[in-house]
């Protein structure tokens, strides 16, 4: 509980020399220092995206031939079940959930999250969750898709599913503390100074999903536990042998996943924001726009599930209502796109990873925005439902949009977190193999799903085999693309020059502080003395002929 | 200065209006399109696809001109200008995207209206089991009679054949891992399905064990097969061919191997073939082309022909088997 420190009396010496450092063993401890559960979250995500990666890479070796001869079918269908499982629930959501912990508190000037031992039981859920769900692989794993629709989750193997039920009911409620921490260190925690329309938009973005994890999740639970009585004791809520109805279960299950998208995408809309004005030392533009169209995502985003379901047990009128409720939800995210692009435009552009990140993370967005468009459209989305059309367009939008988002604020935020800088060289080497291998691998899998290969399948028409080729390529340059990111991470940690307080020179508050932060995050409560992306008022000369730098120096020279 | 501003933004929408136009209907994405539905489908797929081409165009290429022109000199260490927003710019960005989804759904409407999704015979769900009371403040409107079960949910009749009976009814029943098709008519079984061209066709959709997917690329059209609900999909077939039918809805490790055919033949060709099989049928030539009962069959013995189609080898069938057995 080494956050509980007392702050040290005597102010008189230089606060580092007393300042404790964290030691490799506190990560491994119930510790509450928001700072270490942020890592803990996103050291734990890495791993199982590890896990998910090499289940993505086995399937696509499997689908390089038409023929199920890499694997049996069954096996195939466990690995796509624990792929998206893993990806969603172990990588996107708690890698999500660790840029928030390490970042909410600093960003408003706070010590800690607003309950600290809560923040550190939901952390400690996730490794709990996880293990177990991969431990499904000793029993037979699930193998009725990350979506698990009864009657099928109740008939193919009842203690993978049984497990599959638990640890996402686990990984659930420790997403739900999570959201319930955020949302109160947000709103009660922020310096004096920092109204809502001084906070940096990624903790804008993570209000907006907090609200839907609160409103979404319990509904997922619900379901959950009632597919857990019908598999382990024979109910029939959703068991149409006694009179169940399998679409229940699709509404209540899609009530939460659809919500769920926006769970992992908004936060990495906030780290955009983020990112793009610091490497292009432009304000965002747009702040307001940019705020309220998170909150609209989060509030349309609510009442778009059933489109999910277009060609499910929906009558026609619900059809029509989700299509129009899906169109509407493009205004805000196009919203956010154009104001990407205005922000960059006209602006003095670094071309690091960071920003490459950033750039290619609208790029690929687009796509998946793009493709999202014409699936909410109910008479195509009936050809292209459960193809590799949908498969393309949510990898554009996870891995596209989520991902990239990801490694953006990983490199963003490195020297922060590290104190030390990485090596640019490998950043670049990694953007360029992503890039490549994202467009490779799902480029191909729109056309595959237009012209007629469905999805979740061992086995498919020879004729689809050439496309299917270049995918399994591009996920083969996926998987290399993220050893120069491991070595780059690694050797930068014990060898990367040192980046002092603020490398990129950037104007919200973790920048204040030292690097890596000292435990209570800062030596006095940090002065609001800028907007958070108050970009190009140095030019205008600020409080007499000082510029921002001499202004942050000073900063830094009063709380040291 | 003002006029080669215009000329510039002039000559960069055409720039992008031209190869959005031209892709947007010669992308070469889609499979034939059998039905006239599925050519109405098509249209508002290249009306999106036009669209998407030209935001595709305008967005990428805004980023690659930004990454090349707006790039920080060396030791230039000052920040770009301080424009914090614009607003009528920012209502412009609002509204081209809100007038564009507007033009889209009102457009899918139509086509989706076109289709038969809104035919009040199939546009309500009836509940599971077919139960009648749901329906009852529906009488008012039009005149039901639950008890003859012509109500299912999916894609009714078009427009035009609203109220009028279909030339052809077929039952499908979706079973792991394969359609079942009987022709209620003559009481025939099949496991491919023969629909003559030019002639309304319902379909209409159950499930035997689990959820199923019926998708004919072809016609664009897919609905789920529902245990303990009934669905039905309509459509008027314009062109003689031989089309896949797919199993779209995750049903299984075989899922990728529940497939089959259904051939749109001549009036005459469909009245041959249903007079042929009338007699293979009456000569109980079960093995050739006639598709068995499941539930006479051992798993394995059902599931032979199909391992075959699929390239499962007889070790896998047997794990398959044994995967079953578990489950009853």
């Amino acid at each position: 509980m080494t956050a509980q420190t007392e702050k040290p009396q005597s102010t008189d010496k230089p606060a580092e020399a007393v300042a404790e450092q964290r030691t490799w063993k506190d990560y491994f401890t119930f510790n509450t220092d928001h700072k270490v559960i942020g890592i803990q979250y996103l050291v734990t995500s890495f791993l199982f995206y590890g896990v998910g990666g090499v289940l993505a890479g086995l399937m696509r070796t499997e689908l390089a031939t038409p023929d199920p001869d890499f694997v049996s079918p069954e096996v195939y269908n466990q690995m796509f079940t624990l792929h998206g499982t893993i990806m969603i629930f172990l990588w996107i959501v708690p890698a999500g959930a660790g840029f928030a912990n390490y970042l909410v508190p600093l960003m408003i000037g706070a010590k800690d999250m607003a309950f600290p031992r809560l923040n550190a039981v939901a952390f400690w859920m996730i490794p709990i969750g996880g293990i177990f769900l991969l431990s499904s692989f000793f029993v037979g794993a699930p193998q009725a898709g990350w979506t698990s629709y009864p009657p099928l989750s109740l008939i193919s193997g009842k203690a993978g599913e049984a497990i599959w039920i638990l640890s996402l009911l686990l990984l659930g409620t420790s997403s739900i503390l999570g959201g319930i921490n955020f949302l109160v260190t947000i709103w009660k925690m922020r310096i004096p100074a920092m109204t809502i329309y001084d906070m940096p938009l990624f903790c804008w973005s993570l209000f907006a999903t907090s609200c839907l994890i609160l409103i979404a999740t319990p509904v997922l639970a619900a379901a959950l536990i009632l597919l857990s009585f019908d598999l382990i004791v024979g109910t029939n809520f959703f068991n149409p042998g006694g009179g169940g109805d399998p679409i229940v279960y699709q509404h209540m299950f899609w009530f939460y996943s659809h919500p769920a998208v926006y769970i992992m995408i908004l936060p990495f809309f906030g780290v955009i924001s983020e990112v793009l004005p610091v490497h292009a030392r432009k304000p965002i533009f747009g702040y307001r726009a940019i705020a309220y169209s998170s909150m609209a995502i989060a509030f349309i985003g609510i009442l778009v599930w059933a489109h999910h379901m277009f060609t499910s047990g929906t009558p026609g009128w619900l059809r029509m209502f989700f299509m129009a409720m899906t169109m509407i939800i493009a205004v805000p995210t196009g919203i956010k796109v154009f104001s990407w692009c205005a922000t960059v435009w006209g602006g003095k552009i670094s071309l690091n990873s960071p920003m490459l990140f950033g750039l290619g993370f609208v790029s690929t967005f687009l796509i998946g925005g793009l493709t999202g468009v014409m699936v909410a459209s109910v008479p195509f989305d009936i050809h292209v439902h459960d193809t590799y059309f949908v498969v393309a367009h949510l990898h554009y939008v996870l891995f596209g949009g989520s991902v990239l988002g990801l490694f953006a604020g990983v490199y963003h935020w490195y020297p922060k977190v590290t104190g030390r800088m990485y090596s640019e060289t490998l950043g670049i080497l990694h953007f360029a193999l992503t890039f490549i291998g994202v467009h490779l691998t799902f480029m191909p899998m729109h056309e595959l799903g237009l012209l007629g290969m469905n999805r979740r399948v061992a086995l498919y028409d020879p004729q689809f085999q050439p496309l299917n080729i270049m995918a399994t390529i591009g996920s083969y340059v996926l998987a290399v693309s993220i050893l120069p990111f491991i070595i780059n991470v690694l050797w930068s940690m014990v060898k990367g020059e040192k980046a002092g307080r603020n490398p990129w020179k950037a104007l919200t508050l973790e920048w204040q502080t030292t690097s890596p932060p000292i435990i209570e995050n800062f030596e006095e409560e940090p002065i609001l003395w800028s907007g958070p992306y108050d970009y190009g008022i140095d030019a205008k000369t600020l409080e007499g002929d000082r510029t921002v730098q001499e202004l942050l120096t000073e900063v830094q020279g009063e709380s040291s | 200065m003002k006029k080669t501003n215009t000329i510039i933004i002039a000559a960069i929408g055409i720039a992008i209006a031209l190869p959005s136009l031209w892709y947007g209907q010669n992308h070469g994405l889609l499979p034939v399109a059998a039905s006239e539905e599925a050519k109405s489908v098509d249209s508002i797929f290249n009306l999106m696809m036009t669209v998407a081409t030209a935001l595709f165009l305008l967005i990428q290429g805004a980023l690659i001109y930004m990454a090349i022109k707006f790039r920080r000199r060396k030791g230039d260490e000052t920040d770009g200008p301080n424009i914090e927003g614009n607003v009528p710019l920012e209502i412009v960005w609002t509204a081209i995207p809100t007038i564009i989804v507007l033009v889209i759904s009102i457009y899918s409407f139509e086509v989706y209206n076109e289709m038969g999704g809104l035919d009040p015979m199939s546009s309500h769900d009836p509940g599971p089991q077919q139960i009648a009371q749901i329906q009852n403040h529906q009488q008012q409107l039009i005149a039901l009679d639950p008890s003859q079960a012509d109500l299912a949910l999916g894609l009714g009749a078009s427009p035009e054949n609203q109220g009028q009976k279909p030339y052809l009814n077929v039952n499908v029943n979706g079973i792991q891992y394969a359609w079942i098709f009987t022709y209620p008519e003559t009481n025939l079984i099949t496991g491919e399905l023969h629909v003559p061209v030019g002639k309304e066709v319902r379909l209409n959709i159950a499930a035997g064990d689990v959820l199923h997917a019926f998708w004919l690329p072809e016609f664009r059209i897919k609905q789920d097969a529902i245990p303990g609900r009934e669905t039905e999909i309509r459509f008027t077939p314009t062109l003689v061919g031989t089309y896949p039918i797919i199993c779209a809805e995750l049903c299984g490790a075989y899922h990728g191997g529940m497939k089959s055919q259904m051939i749109v033949e001549t009036e005459a060709d469909y009245q041959k073939w249903l007079e042929q099989q009338t007699q293979v049928a009456d000569a109980s030539n079960w093995d050739k082309a006639v598709a068995s009962n499941p539930s006479n069959l051992s798993d394995s013995d059902f599931l032979a022909p199909y391992a075959d189609e699929m390239g499962v080898n007889q070790e896998t069938l047997s794990e398959l088997t044994q995967l079953q057995h578990h489950h009853h």
